[in-house]
């Protein structure tokens, strides 16, 4: 515990800064419902297309739905989406670049050139790609963003670990006996956090944007569930009289991805030593 | 063989093999729906006979075995025969291309409009580097990759709804048949899609000319005498424009992805509008062919700058 306190004392402010962003997005977003002054598929018919109000802090849209109460579920689903498709990228990229590196050979050759065939497609065109086969909705969506980052971890863990794999403390270690699981397990894996941690917060950030845009190309989660990216588009229609809910869903997209964004940014200086001041 | 040549052949190979693999995974997506992709195709047509059924079968090519399916697709598409549209009864490839024009357009003119502020940016931050200005260039271009292309161009359209109500904003016309129409409807869509462009690219310059100050030829030529703007603007972003060249390739990416979402908001026809459009109707042969000329020709764009990147810089060629 204290040498947490102490990592955080000497921690760059900037860096602090970025942590605790990121801290008080994932509380709200796991929050939300506590948080959400209304249910958010509630229809105040009365309050249609209104401003800000005192019962209505952000107004509402087209349904008399409250704007405020839609973005905050909006807002975690999205987090919740980018989360799994980005941990599963990472559980499944991750590992095949560690075995590629690794092993070598043709368990490499294989994993490159697949991960090279994937990584060819422009991202979003290959999600579509994968939404245009399973269908449009909320899993699609989480599954087509988990397999366009998965070579992008794979790539990210093997080029440090392909340099680890030859470092002299691995050639000590395997010489002592250790087994390949737990040469990678625990002397290779724990070098890699810091590419990993940075690698994850940038691609959080990405996944929140590809996510937010798929909804609103009308391929991700599907009304009436409360969704940033498909709030943009709904109030799209309506911009001229009541411009409240794509502009702040669009504001919510921006912070969200934003945290991560900063984090990662942040993580990379830290972690890289030419980039410190 | 020249050290240059082996690896121009080598890159040949893995464009090929990386060709190759994209048409695979192509190939395949009909063939991963699941259920029976014809009768999805043809959804909720109340004339659904089994001879309808059967003869769009045949119109894919779903009915061979699938090796045979795979070298007819491919074979077809090699000899420039992409078929027509299910629905339209028009050529794919025409539909493709009057979308690919529109997309490519703005595309082409937020790079454009992208490198021409950003490099002068990425200049002066690099110059700021550890002083306040260098935290507040940070952060707004961390909020400028951040920002939802298809987001600003909505608060783009309110400010011009408010300022100037009498802005052409949609309605699309070719630039060849109108081309100050056509500028003026694309005005909104490429701010939209080039400021998250810039924000990459001032980061992008700002690192390599970072790199590229602490460099000892920089300290010869300051140190010979050289005026610092000449040093900077001559001697440093010259060798700072090769890594910014290489990220061209990845900017496409952001490029594309940006005009999809950036078309939807401003209705234009382009790319986005095509294969959004395919999913809906479920028109999966078109989705299909748009996906695999698109991607193929991403591919070719970053094998020629990958070549362009080893004439560029001589120290790759080693």
């Amino acid at each position: 515990m204290t040498a947490a306190l102490k990592a955080w004392r000497d921690m760059p402010t900037i860096l602090a800064v970025a942590i605790a962003l990121v801290a008080v997005q994932v509380v709200v977003a796991v929050a939300a419902p506590l948080l959400a002054p209304w249910d958010p598929l509630y229809q105040d018919v009365v309050a249609r297309l209104s401003g800000p109000s005192w019962a209505h802090p952000l107004g509402t849209d087209r349904f008399g739905r409250d704007v405020l109460s839609r973005i905050l579920y909006g807002y975690r689903s999205s987090f919740l989406i980018a989360f799994a498709a980005v941990a599963g990228s990472l559980l499944i990229g991750g590992t095949l670049g560690l075995l590629a590196a690794y092993y070598r050979g043709w368990t490499d050759r294989i994993v490159s050139r697949l991960m090279d065939v994937l990584f060819a497609f422009p991202i979003i065109l290959l999600a579509i790609g994968i939404i245009g086969v399973l269908g449009p909705g909320t899993f699609s969506t989480m599954l087509a963003i988990g397999i366009v980052y998965t070579p992008i971890f794979a790539r990210t863990v093997r080029g440090p670990a392909l340099v680890l794999r030859e470092a002299e403390f691995v050639t000590a270690i395997r010489s002592v006996g250790a087994v390949d699981a737990r040469i990678i397990v625990h002397h290779i894996v724990p070098n890699l956090v810091g590419v990993i941690l940075v690698q994850t917060s940038l691609l959080m950030s990405a996944a929140i944007l590809v996510e937010a845009s798929l909804s609103f190309l009308g391929l991700g989660t599907q009304p009436p569930t409360p969704s940033l990216g498909l709030m943009l588009v709904e109030g799209r229609n309506f911009l001229a009289l009541a411009p409240w809910d794509s502009i702040f869903s669009g504001l919510a997209i921006l912070f969200a991805a934003f945290g991560f964004n900063f984090l990662g940014d942040c993580l990379r200086d830290q972690l890289d030593p030419r980039l410190r001041d | 063989m020249p050290a240059g040549l082996r690896l121009i052949t080598q890159r040949l190979i893995d464009l090929l093999f990386i060709l190759f693999g994209v048409s695979i995974l192509t190939f395949l997506m009909i063939r991963l729906i699941p259920g029976d992709a014809v009768q999805i195709m043809l959804g909720a047509n109340a004339e659904i006979t089994p001879e309808r059924v059967e003869a769009l079968r045949a119109q894919v090519g779903l009915d061979r075995p699938l090796v045979e399916q795979y070298f007819v697709w491919i074979g077809d598409l090699l000899t420039g025969q992409f078929g027509t549209s299910l629905w339209t009864g028009r050529p794919v490839i025409e539909e493709i291309g009057a979308a690919a024009v529109v997309t490519l357009e703005l595309s082409l003119l937020a790079l454009a409009l992208a490198i021409v502020v950003a490099v002068p940016l990425g200049c002066l931050a690099a110059y700021a580097r550890a002083s306040w200005l260098d935290v507040v260039v940070r952060v707004v271009t961390v909020a400028g990759i951040t920002i939802p292309s298809f987001w600003l161009g909505i608060v783009l359209l309110l400010i011009v709804f408010a300022v100037a109500p009498g802005m052409q904003t949609f309605g699309y016309v070719p630039f060849v048949e109108d081309p100050l129409g056509n500028l003026q409807i694309m005005a909104l869509p490429v701010l939209s899609v080039a400021l998250p462009i810039v924000a990459n690219l001032v980061r992008m310059v700002r690192t390599a000319m970072l790199d590229s100050l602490g460099q000892d030829y920089v300290r010869t030529a300051r140190a010979k005498g050289v005026g610092e703007s000449r040093v900077v603007l001559v001697h440093a972003l010259r060798a700072a424009l090769v890594p910014v060249v290489t990220s061209i390739g990845i900017l496409t990416g952001y490029l594309l992805a940006g005009s999809i979402v950036v078309e939807k908001v401003f209705t234009l026809p382009g790319l986005g509008r095509l294969v959004v459009g395919a999913i809906e109707e479920r028109n999966y042969p078109l989705l299909q062919t748009s996906i695999l000329l698109v991607t193929a020709t991403f591919v070719l764009i970053n094998f020629l700058v990958d070549i362009l990147y080893t004439v560029i810089d001589p120290r790759i060629r080693r």
